[in-house]
């Protein structure tokens, strides 16, 4: 279920060490299949990566037993955490993973940025990958000796304005409060789920009930592409992500060429649920499906 | 309504009922394009004897844009030489790169002008040209083969 930002880098990754790369599969209820985690995660597993909520289904995926899965083979965990972070308070700490990394722009931030976090240990043990000003200790002529994390993974000049502009955006939703952003999108899940699933020929692509799930609801509208759904809504004003989202193995597991998704957010409201539902039968009544 | 200058009943039509659609079995050449931003797919057949297209075939799956304006394409070029083909395909991406604001000239471009309206919605462009670029690919293969034979 992963978005191809933490699929292909571990392709390339593999391909370039000899490692082989491993999926835990994914149940059509749009599940981690956890009955797998002991044999798919094994003594020759080097890192476990993986995302902390999907961004196609909106699965919440249980981080706690795929650390425990993972800690013991001595495996490295890398939690993805674009679509978490931004959506419910998250602590790493208690989480147990090794690394966590999330993006800016889903955090109502600006774009460019993103936030890496790392044990201080095994961050002291890693090279860096950029070279070039501002990452060093020491320069001579002949060698360099790199400066302590982060600054060593931060070479030349800084994204000043994007780091400005991410920790206003992370203030902001600090102040408004993880736990109400979460309160919040559980009562929209709750109705976005009840109201969209009721409509005849829609289907839901991932949980259908608001447990471990969050407010992305990705559907499929029967004999209409989901570009053709999204252009109807976008006739409403309603903004959707239609396609494969950047999740082209999911699509083709599920046998579908791409669905709509619906992102709900703070700003949202029931009636931008109800809004969609009359776009979603509007379109099904101009393509004549309904 | 907006959606209405996009969403012409021909092309409604031809999405429900494609023409050429369904792989024939022999080919000169055949490509599959896709379209890596949305997932679109047409595989194509072509055959050309004597510089004439002679056959095309074409599967795929995607919206209904893409899916039109590939049958339509299809019975475009039917029977006509690559050379003609070629204008006809240079003067359908003329117009969807217009942005709204020429109509097509329906003595070239036949059922093809009711894709304009596409041309007025930008992300919609490349589902149009899809099965067209498919075609342009083919036609140089095939071409290609028979030089070489």
């Amino acid at each position: 279920m992963e978005h191809h930002a933490n699929l292909i880098p571990w392709q390339q990754l593999a391909r370039r060490t000899g490692a082989t790369l491993k999926w835990i599969p994914v149940t059509t209820e749009g599940r981690l299949d956890y009955s797998t985690l002991e044999t798919i995660i094994d003594s020759s597993t080097k890192i476990v990566a993986f995302t902390h909520q999907s961004n196609v289904l909106g699965t919440v995926n249980d981080v706690a037993q795929i650390v425990v899965a993972a800690k013991k083979v001595n495996a490295i965990t890398i939690l993805d955490g674009c679509q978490s972070v931004p959506h419910f308070a998250v602590n790493v700490k208690s989480l147990g993973v090794d690394f966590l990394a999330f993006s800016g722009h889903k955090t109502l931030g600006p774009t460019g940025i993103g936030i890496l976090w790392g044990r201080s240990e095994l961050l002291a043990q890693m090279e860096p990958f950029l070279y070039g000003g501002s990452m060093i200790e020491s320069v001579t002529m002949s060698e360099a000796t790199w400066a302590p994390a982060p600054r060593k993974f931060e070479a030349g000049v800084p994204n000043m304005a994007g780091a400005v502009g991410l920790g206003a955006a992370l203030q902001y939703l600090t102040k408004i409060g993880m736990e109400n952003v979460h309160a919040w999108e559980m009562e929209l899940t709750q109705y976005g789920l009840e109201k969209i699933s009721a409509i005849p020929g829609v289907t839901i692509i991932g949980p259908s009930t608001p447990e471990q799930r969050g407010a992305v609801l990705s559907f499929t509208v029967d004999g209409i592409h989901p570009h053709d759904v999204g252009q109807v809504l976008d006739q409403y004003g309603i903004a959707v992500r239609t396609g494969h989202h950047c999740a082209w193995p999911l699509m083709k597991k599920y046998g579908i060429a791409g669905t709509t998704r619906a992102s709900f957010y703070i700003y949202n409201t029931m009636a931008d649920v109800d809004a969609l539902v009359v776009g979603i039968i509007s379109a099904q009544e101009y393509f004549k499906v309904a | 309504m907006e959606l209405d200058s996009l969403y012409q009943e021909v092309i409604l039509d031809h999405y429900k009922r494609p023409q050429h659609k369904g792989l024939s079995e022999t080919k000169d050449a055949q490509v599959h394009h896709v379209n890596p931003s949305c997932g679109d797919e047409v595989t194509l057949n072509l055959s050309v004897d004597g510089g004439i297209v002679s056959d095309i075939s074409w599967d795929g799956v995607g919206c209904s844009i893409s899916q039109a304006s590939t049958s339509i394409m299809t019975e475009l070029v039917m029977g006509k030489s690559v050379a003609d083909a070629y204008k006809i395909l240079d003067n359908f991406s003329q117009l969807m790169a217009s942005k709204g604001t020429m109509k097509g000239d329906e003595n070239i471009l036949e059922d093809a002008v009711a894709l304009a309206g596409v041309s007025k919605f930008p992300a919609r462009v490349k589902c149009a040209l899809l099965g067209w670029m498919a075609f342009k690919d083919a036609s140089v293969q095939a071409i290609d083969g028979s030089e070489k034979a």
